[in-house]
């Protein structure tokens, strides 16, 4: 079990980290979400070893980390932007970690290959970094990381550079792994859709603290403040977060009234989501089947299930702050 | 190793061995020449000597006619090379440096063949081959700044009224002026400090304060005055290199760089390519034509070819205390001792160059640089004064070649290895940290491999230098254990055609080992290495 305690950090006087806390069960993967600047890699870093923190502790099955150095804690990263080595190949990347911790020259090769099979990269042994693409890279990345078998694995955006398509690709890929694994993980993302991808519970970073964390159900379902749910992309009224799939809409006549005009509609994959100005001026989003959508420019009248609707509270995520000891 | 004890070796080897070496010698060329009370009047009356005058005043004149006229030479082919893209273009840059790295001693004796009898010694020949040496630097200082240079620049001179002429006065020179200004502060510097070229060319009319501290110490034997002498060089030089960094700041241009793909076009019309054809043939034939002369001369035999002073290389001579083929021994071993310090002390400086920013990096940063202001001849003389006592006597101690070679070569060392152990991304070492690799491990497996082709550059260069150095090591070399450069300084000094024979024979050797070294270099910096 990883348990980051009450861990603060600041560059030139501003805070990266402030008083944060956050438990990763063994077996755990806990997607961070916050959005840049707020913090998220220096948290990996802290628990990587390569950045000692102000004040805090980090405990891995209860011992102290902090005055560990980073190349004995036994801690997977999975760098932004992959940082593999170029002057060696696939096969130097992956087998790196193995040679360092002093394996046998078949144990290395045993590993390594295991590795590059888990990832799909059967066969790229003596291929050279600079001829791989980026989705390559990554899982070079990641097969690196993952061969010494670290007792956490960290992975900073992993995804971040890689287009769309490959992203969904890999996202599966990176699921399917962990599961197969069972490896303790905490991912960096500012991501929604590869938080709730990867993390069996996700924890809302906001300027160097985590304000809520949930599975992904739970966020949807109860967000803490009206910053987290917009966040999360809900919308947000009057001291309620309201679900955009929880929204009926349904055209009425031009001289009917209603109540609002459709602004804007995205196609989003099989759903619309409409943005729709009300008759008092606020924007509310729905996400509709796009089998019949109202178009820009129609008056719907809406209706509000009533199960996708909660309650913010008004002071906030107090409890988040940190273990009381 | 922990990080304290890989500091202190990174910082505490290169400085020790400055301190020693460097330092130490030119404090005791100061003592020397300004020890107190008659002394002192003795020091003022070298000075003002009207032979010290026409010393001085002859080292500034050649030194400034020296570098207009590389400038003025080298620039047509820096334009050509900087505005043009064609095929030879990567051939046409290697060749123009190769006359920069070839020993003085070498392109000397290459002018002595070439050159009619009539101006064979005196100053014209000495700026022919300080151009020679030079054409080099220009080039490729002000070649390459001006291929980073926008187009649209004179082209949107063009568009505003301004002739071909008008726009390269009023926009391109004015854009160049501080690649100009570097080269010509190079330039003027290693002419200004120049030793076998003068030495050779120069005869006994013509002398630099380079050739004079020589003359005062090794041949009349009067060290007071050499140390005199040394001191208003050393005087000069730094007033040289803070005049070329006031100057280089001045003129300082921010502004767009392009990457050369962008901004180098080919040559369209028949007039761009006889003009392109003209100026790199014409440079061609000027750095050709000596080289392939001496190596013609060093075969002539009576009236025909043989290899006559080739054979007569292993067999004693009266001009040496050993064989002449020992002298190329001397040289091989020499170099390769020089370079195998200079890569400990200049790759440990580099590491402790490249690991942190601070204050006391850049104090460093500097003072390995020093030495190349100092000349070489400064350095050897101040190894004799310094080093003629018990424990380090350097007439009985053999390493001391090697090591005043080194001093010469750590500057580009370090010049050479630092920039690429900056340029290793941090999160590369991180990686490596994270996955179990302790604070040395990193070194070995990050650091050194990614290095290691610059060190390999380095160690060519390191050698191609040691291999040519001259004025350090004409005094340190015992009479009985002479190197390549000095060996032929010594046959030049002898009358009789075998004797010359021989001379231009040693110097084919010594290009060629050279030009090896410098070919090993090439191929290092573009194959790729497998390191695993």
């Amino acid at each position: 079990m990883l348990r980051i305690e009450n861990v603060s950090v600041s560059f030139g006087g501003k805070a990266a980290l402030d008083r944060l806390a956050l438990e990763i069960a063994a077996g755990e993967v806990v997607s961070v979400l916050g959005p840049s600047g707020s913090g998220k890699s220096t948290l990996l870093r802290v628990v990587a070893g390569l950045q000692p923190p102000d004040s805090g502790r980090v405990l891995l099955d209860g011992e102290d980390l902090v005055s560990v150095p980073a190349h004995r804690r036994g801690i997977g990263l999975v760098f932004q932007d992959h940082a593999l080595f170029h002057h060696r190949d696939v096969w130097g990347n992956v087998g790196f970690g193995l040679r360092m911790r002093g394996d046998s020259r078949q144990e290395i090769e045993r590993r390594a290959r295991y590795c590059l099979d888990l990832v799909g990269l059967a066969g790229y042994e003596r291929r050279s970094i600079l001829t791989l693409s980026g989705g390559e890279q990554q899982r070079v990345a990641l097969a690196r990381a993952l061969a010494p078998e670290p007792r956490v694995l960290l992975l900073d955006e992993p995804l971040g550079s890689l287009d769309r398509r490959l992203r969904d690709r890999l996202l599966e890929d990176l699921a399917k792994i962990f599961d197969e694994l069972r490896v303790t993980a905490l991912h960096v993302t500012h991501d929604r859709a590869e938080a709730f991808a990867l993390g069996d519970r996700v924890a809302v970073m906001r300027a160097g603290r985590i304000v809520q964390v949930g599975t992904p159900d739970e966020l949807w379902a109860r967000p803490a403040d009206e910053d987290t749910a917009r966040f999360l992309g809900l919308n947000v009224r009057d001291g309620t977060a309201v679900r955009p799939e929880a929204i009926t809409v349904r055209p009425v006549a031009p001289d009917q009234g209603g109540d609002g005009v459709v602004r804007r509609a995205v196609r989003q994959g099989p759903t619309v989501k409409l943005e729709i100005e009300l008759n008092s001026g606020e924007t509310l989003e729905a996400v509709v089947a796009a089998l019949a959508h109202p178009a820009p420019g129609d008056r719907v009248q809406i209706e509000v299930d009533e199960h996708g609707v909660s309650e913010l509270s008004v002071e906030g995520p107090k409890a988040l702050h940190g273990f009381d000891r | 190793m922990s990080a304290r004890t890989w500091r202190g070796l990174t910082y505490g080897v290169p400085l020790a061995f400055l301190a020693l070496f460097f330092v130490y010698p030119l404090v005791s060329i100061m003592e020397r020449g300004l020890s107190s009370g008659d002394d002192l009047a003795a020091a003022i009356d070298v000075l003002t000597e009207p032979l010290t005058r026409e010393v001085v005043w002859f080292t500034v004149w050649q030194a400034v006619v020296s570098t207009a006229l590389t400038i003025l030479i080298a620039f047509p082919a820096s334009y050509v090379l900087g505005r043009y893209t064609f095929r030879g273009r990567g051939v046409a840059l290697a060749v123009v440096t190769v006359p920069f790295v070839l020993p003085t001693v070498v392109v000397a004796i290459a002018f002595l063949a070439v050159l009619p009898e009539r101006l064979e010694r005196g100053s014209a020949a000495i700026l022919i081959a300080h151009v020679f040496l030079n054409v080099a630097v220009v080039v490729r200082v002000v070649g390459t700044f001006w291929a980073g240079l926008d187009p649209r620049v004179s082209e949107a001179a063009a568009t505003l009224g301004a002739g071909p002429w008008r726009s390269f006065r009023e926009v391109t020179l004015p854009l160049l002026a501080p690649a100009l200004a570097a080269a010509a502060s190079i330039v003027f510097l290693f002419s200004f400090t120049s030793f076998g070229v003068v030495l050779i060319l120069g005869g006994p009319r013509y002398s630099t304060l380079e050739t004079e501290i020589y003359n005062q110490a090794v041949r009349m034997f009067d060290l007071r005055a050499a140390a005199v002498l040394a001191l208003v060089q050393l005087v000069c030089v730094a007033l040289a290199v803070w005049a070329a960094t006031r100057l280089e700041a001045g003129l300082a241009v921010g502004g767009w760089r392009g990457r050369e793909q962008d901004v180098l076009r080919p040559l369209r019309t028949p007039r761009e390519r006889t003009f392109a054809a003209i100026s790199l043939g014409a440079l061609a034939l000027f750095l050709g034509v000596p080289l392939a002369v001496l190596v013609e001369r060093s075969l002539a035999v009576g009236g025909g070819h043989g290899f006559e002073a080739y054979r007569a290389l292993g067999k004693p001579t009266n001009a040496l205390l050993a064989t002449p083929w020992e002298a190329v021994v001397n040289s091989i071993v020499y170099a390769g001792g020089a370079t195998a310090i200079a890569l400990v002390c200049g790759g440990l400086a580099a590491f402790a160059v490249a690991g942190s920013r601070r204050g006391g990096t850049r104090l460093l940063d500097g003072s390995l640089m020093l030495p190349l202001g100092a000349s070489a001849v400064m350095l050897g003389f101040g190894f004799v004064i310094a080093f003629d006592t018990e424990p380090i006597d350097f007439r009985s101690l053999p390493w001391i070649v090697p090591v005043v070679q080194a001093l010469v070569a750590i500057p580009f060392v370090v010049r050479i290895v630092a920039p690429t152990l900056r340029a290793i991304d941090e999160r590369q070492r991180e990686a490596a940290a994270v996955l179990g690799a302790s604070p040395g491990r990193v070194r070995r497996e990050i650091d050194l491999p990614v290095a290691g082709r610059a060190l390999g550059v380095a160690a060519g260069f390191a050698f191609a230098i040691s291999l040519g150095e001259f004025g350090a090591t004409v005094f340190l070399a015992r009479p009985d254990s002479p190197t390549l450069p000095v060996a032929i300084f010594r046959f030049l000094g002898r009358p009789g055609e075998l004797n010359v024979g021989q001379a231009y024979a040693l110097a084919v050797i010594l290009m060629v080992a050279v030009a090896l070294s410098i070919l090993v270099i090439e191929r290092l910096r573009r194959d790729r290495v497998s390191w695993f």
